[in-house]
């Protein structure tokens, strides 16, 4: 469950903020970015992640809306973090173009977060929802969590594309209504497995108590990893 | 006749073939300047050019929403009014940067010509994105001094202006650069707004080439004077209308566009 991309977090020489450790030589907070289709549960995964992980880590929040600034406001009004620690980025209608084409909003509203209630040891980066290909911009994010859900339909993991094959974790969110919407999970694991080796898959239901967990000890491993690295 | 041979007979009556027909051709005064890297407008006034333009509708989603534009003619309208009074402002500055005037001189100007805060606010965070693309793809020690004085964006012609200076472009090329933005980012939102015909809404960005053509030679004779002149003979036109909507679509809760 906690395999990883073999060359884990490689170094990156750009002018962005991709480069991993701070002016003053500390390692910056690690980024990780959710996708995945609409309604599938990203901003629930991310209010029950900061509700998890908050007490041990210095957690901000990035989300990338469609429209509106409605996850923002989801978070704030659900208390998951202080309402500094989130931050809205307007994406002009297109998402992925935001978190993977053209990376420079994002970069500057995660550098403000780590300038304003930094330091900071996680950000996580919201996509608002988008289609199988949307992935984010390793100029942006350390690693990428994909989410889709049961209700969606058994077949996305079999159909796969960018998000599903290559993102660090598959999250399969809704496993409580598998039932009722005549969804087969082994099915899903097998394609999903077919799709993509060796990397990771969560089965979650977040309305469960601690649904959440998979998802949590992934990410606690990235941090792990994260930060015994050599920067 | 060897192969080679063969290709080189075939070279030399290309060329013969050239010669003759450039002997009709009309004389051409300026062939561009020799040296500058002309190729590096592509790349700098691309749309896909990442510094954050793909968010913002210059001012077209409050248009398409009280009635202004609505069709493909309405928005050639709609960009001729910006060329002229929004674009010819900014292409006025970014040709003073690429001059090598004063960037803070020239931040202050563009305050100046700049009335509403949202425009400013929206003016100086796209500088600050446009900076960051910019110091990856034409380091300079200019940028490097303008992104340290101006830690949360300078304004966006003049980042842009300067940025070009760095990739060798001259000041009437910052000038297209910038005044050919300024009616392709409302043109590419309209098509989103409207569903409007991806071609009628190119058609109208060609149709417009001319009026470009006149507000790039336009900022840089400005920009030219301002050397000896000082900054008051950039250009001040306004457009009040925009600068009104701006204001109002930056309170709305639900929109597709952050400007």
């Amino acid at each position: 469950m906690h395999l990883d991309h073999q060359d884990g977090f490689p170094e990156r020489h750009t002018y962005s903020a991709a480069a991993p450790v701070r002016g003053d030589g500390t390692r910056r907070a690690l980024r990780i970015g959710l996708g995945g289709p609409v309604g599938t549960g990203k901003t629930a995964t991310v209010a029950a992640l900061c509700r998890v992980l908050r007490e041990e880590f210095s957690i901000a929040v990035v989300t990338n809306d469609i429209y509106t600034r409605e996850d923002a406001e989801f978070l704030r009004r659900e208390a998951v973090l202080p309402t500094e620690r989130i931050v809205a980025v307007e994406t002009g209608a297109c998402p992925h173009t935001a978190i993977r084409d053209d990376i420079s909003a994002n970069l500057e509203a995660v550098e403000d977060l780590e300038e304003s209630v930094g330091p900071l040891d996680l950000v996580l980066v919201e996509s608002g929802g988008d289609n199988l290909t949307a992935t984010f911009s390793k100029g942006l994010v350390d690693a990428q969590i994909f989410v889709i859900d049961t209700a969606g339909g058994d077949d996305i993991p079999r159909k796969g594309g960018p998000g599903v094959t290559t993102a660090d974790l598959l999250v399969v969110n809704k496993t409580d209504l598998a039932p009722y919407v005549g969804v087969d999970l082994d099915g899903m694991a097998r394609d999903a497995k077919a799709q993509r080796g060796e990397l990771p898959v969560a089965f979650t239901a977040l309305k469960q108590p601690d649904g959440v967990k998979p998802v949590a000890d992934w990410v606690r491993a990235q941090l792990t990893h994260w930060t015994t690295a050599t920067a | 006749m060897s192969e080679r041979s063969e290709r080189a007979i075939q070279r030399c009556a290309l060329s013969e073939c050239e010669a003759e027909r450039s002997v009709g051709a009309p004389p051409v005064e300026d062939w561009g300047s020799v040296g500058m890297s002309r190729a590096a407008l592509l790349v700098l006034a691309d749309g896909r050019f990442p510094a954050g333009g793909h968010a913002h509708s210059g001012g077209a989603e409050p248009a398409v929403a009280a009635g202004h534009i609505k069709d493909a003619a309405t928005l050639e309208t709609f960009c001729r009014g910006r060329l002229h009074t929004a674009g010819l402002v900014a292409a006025g500055l970014a040709a003073a940067a690429a001059a090598g005037l004063d960037p803070l001189l020239l931040d202050d100007a563009a305050d100046a010509r700049t009335p509403v805060p949202a425009l400013r606010q929206v003016a100086r965070r796209l500088g600050r994105q446009m900076m960051r693309a910019a110091r990856a793809t034409w380091p300079s020690a200019a940028l490097d001094a303008l992104a340290a004085a101006r830690p949360r964006g300078a304004h966006q012609p003049v980042v842009l202006g300067l940025a070009a200076r760095s990739a060798g472009l001259t000041p009437l090329d910052a000038a297209y650069a910038v005044a050919y933005e300024n009616i392709s980012g409302p043109a590419t939102a309209v098509v989103r707004l409207l569903s409007l015909d991806p071609f009628d809404a190119t058609a109208v960005l060609a149709r417009l080439t001319d009026d470009l053509e006149q507000v790039a030679e336009q900022a840089t004779e400005a920009a030219h004077r301002a050397v000896t002149e000082g900054l008051g003979a950039l250009p001040a036109a306004s457009a009040p209308l925009l600068d009104i909507a701006a204001e109002a679509h930056a309170a709305w809760p639900v929109r597709l566009f952050a400007s």
